[in-house]
């Protein structure tokens, strides 16, 4: 039953008390560049979270093998072998969506997300409890992307779901390609700004605040990495003498 | 900020002053006045409308976020009406009227009170916001209307900067003179110069903004344009005139919160906005320069700020400690 719970705990705190777009601030490059439209988001949700998962699995199963001297370039080795296949898989079922994620679906390689729940999580824990925590946070990634692309493309393009059509083409649905909701001869027209880089730090902030309203409301203290998944722990001076560094303080103090 | 302490301690000396935020933003209304009348000369009644509903919709954002965000009420400070009567002379007079509200809001909300309300803004609201709008509704952004033409049915002009100085007159149809009166395409303040300079004049007279600002932004253009321009006073005087760079020297540049402390700092910031402004008004593809310039110098100024912190009276100097450190 305690094992129950703590993996249910795992997968849970991806969603928002550990949501790694908006409360650890991790994987934030991918996240301002290709939220512009929402299946555009979910894209790149759903494949970083494939590799995250399946990175995990396997970081996890490796970890008492793999010397901790070469764990990086190791966890490296095991992402981009992951990223390479499911970069081979969209090009070859969704190449509309490959186009328009570009270079950014490649560079899950370095998302520091995947990184990150690596080092953190898989490294040191079991291969279940990795591939549920590879679950929620992946799917509190895919949230927090497809939440700024509703938001971006709603204001910016004036439309939901467009080229909705390349992702629905694979489970055989075809017709719907997403609706518009600001025409071209509307009385106002989508605010452009939403869909460049300014519009996406603007959403981004904005949502960040959100995400840490609602943890507060539920009483939650503030999300921070902690020392387990510094990467300088061991080296660290002040672990060995009980202090917080720096970064830890700032995150205490609010 | 006194964060609700009953005793505040500070260091000496303590000045009492009359001034006050609201007295300087009502000098601040009564100094864009010239060109708010001018404008309405220029471009019609709407022009009022647009005013009005800029105003309003700053005020208005002001009130409900400072409500929403449960601090204390800033709205009787003048500020807001400000920022919005600032955004209506950045605003060409055929702007949509949810545009013009939609720019307010952004201005207050967005760039003033999500950092805190009055003093902390990172950026010129109005300026931001004018950013914001511009790269959202390009179309709407660029409509810019003949002077005098509504009388007669309003017809469509380019501004000045558009088109080559040596074209001004030929394809416009506007002299100098023209443009020092403010009978030219544009945004609904920045076309008339008499206007601006006489509230300029007012601000400067009323010691609410130091020349430094202005005259290093406006000098630095006017230098670099001389030099472009190979020594011909005419195209310096277009490019001071042209454009938003009276309106953003005197009123956009000199916001407290977004400029530096000291006279030195003025100094550097007025020369940067001049320098930025110039080199995008003679490379750039497009027209939009003072705009950008002010705000790219905003972001920087908080470097300005502490590389031109003074030396307390009787420290040693800065030069002797490095020698010192080098022996």
């Amino acid at each position: 039953m305690a094992e129950k719970k703590s993996l249910r705990k795992e997968f849970t705190k991806g969603l928002i008390r550990e949501n790694p777009v908006m409360r650890l601030v991790l994987g934030t490059c991918p996240t301002l560049a290709v939220t512009t439209s929402i299946v555009n988001a979910l894209g790149m949700g759903i494949s970083a979270m494939i590799v995250l998962i399946c990175s995990n699995i396997v970081i996890s199963a490796l970890r008492k093998i793999i010397p901790s001297k070469v764990r990086i370039p190791a966890y490296i080795v095991i992402i981009a072998s992951f990223v390479t296949i499911v970069q081979m898989i969209v090009k070859a079922f969704v190449p509309a969506l490959d186009q328009s994620l570009g270079v950014f679906l490649p560079l899950i390689v370095v998302n520091c997300i995947i990184l990150g729940r690596a080092e953190a999580f898989a490294g040191k824990n079991g291969v279940i409890a990795s591939a549920v925590d590879g679950l929620g946070m992946g799917i509190g990634f895919t949230i927090a992307l497809c939440c700024m692309g509703a938001v971006r493309e709603i204001i910016g393009a004036g439309t939901i779901l467009s080229g909705a059509e390349s992702l629905l083409s694979i489970a055989g649905i075809t017709g719907f390609d997403g609706i518009t909701l600001i025409g071209e001869n509307s009385a106002i027209s989508p605010m452009t700004i939403f869909i460049l880089a300014p519009g996406g730090f603007f959403t981004f902030g904005i949502l960040m605040a959100c995400a840490n309203r609602i943890a507060e409301s539920k009483g939650k203290p503030k999300a921070e990495l902690g020392c387990a998944a510094c990467p300088m722990a061991k080296n660290c001076a002040l672990l060995a003498k009980g202090e917080a560094c720096e970064e830890k303080k700032e995150g205490t103090e609010v | 900020m006194v964060n609700g302490k009953k005793l505040v301690v500070s260091a000496s000396p303590h000045l009492r002053s009359a001034q006050t935020t609201t007295k300087i933003m009502l000098d601040v209304v009564i100094a864009l006045i010239p060109a708010l009348i001018a404008a309405i000369f220029i471009f019609g009644p709407r022009v009022l409308c647009v005013a009005a509903v800029s105003i309003g919709s700053a005020v208005l954002a002001e009130y409900i976020s400072r409500k929403v965000m449960k601090r204390h009420q800033t709205i009787g400070d003048m500020s807001a009406v400000v920022t919005g009567l600032i955004l209506a002379l950045n605003l060409p007079s055929t702007i949509p009227y949810w545009i013009a509200a939609l720019g307010s809001v952004v201005a207050i909300v967005v760039v003033k009170q999500f950092f805190g309300g009055i003093g902390q803004n990172f950026a010129n609201p109005a300026i931001t916001a004018r950013i914001v709008l511009l790269l959202s509704f390009g179309a709407q952004m660029g409509n810019w209307v003949a002077p005098l033409s509504w009388k007669t049915g309003i017809t469509t002009t380019a501004t000045p900067l558009a088109v080559e100085y040596s074209k001004l007159e030929s394809e416009l149809g506007v002299s100098l003179v023209d443009m020092f009166l403010g009978l030219r395409g544009g945004c609904l303040g920045e076309t008339c110069a008499l206007a601006l300079i006489l509230g300029g004049i007012y601000l400067l007279a009323k010691k609410v903004i130091s020349p430094a600002i202005p005259a290093a932004f406006i000098g630095t253009v006017a230098l670099i344009m001389l030099i472009a321009g190979k020594g011909d006073l005419g195209f310096v005087a277009y490019h001071v005139m042209g454009g938003g760079l009276l309106l953003g020297a005197f009123f956009m540049a000199t916001d407290y919160s977004t400029c530096p402390i000291n006279v030195k700092g003025k100094i550097i910031f007025g020369i940067g906005c001049g320098v930025i402004t110039s080199l995008i008004r003679l490379f750039a593809s497009m027209t939009e320069a003072v705009s950008f310039a002010i705000l790219i110098m905003n972001l920087v100024v908080p470097f300005i700020d502490r590389a031109t912190t003074p030396k307390p009276f009787g420290t040693p100097k800065k030069e002797k400690k490095s020698k010192e450190a080098a022996n």
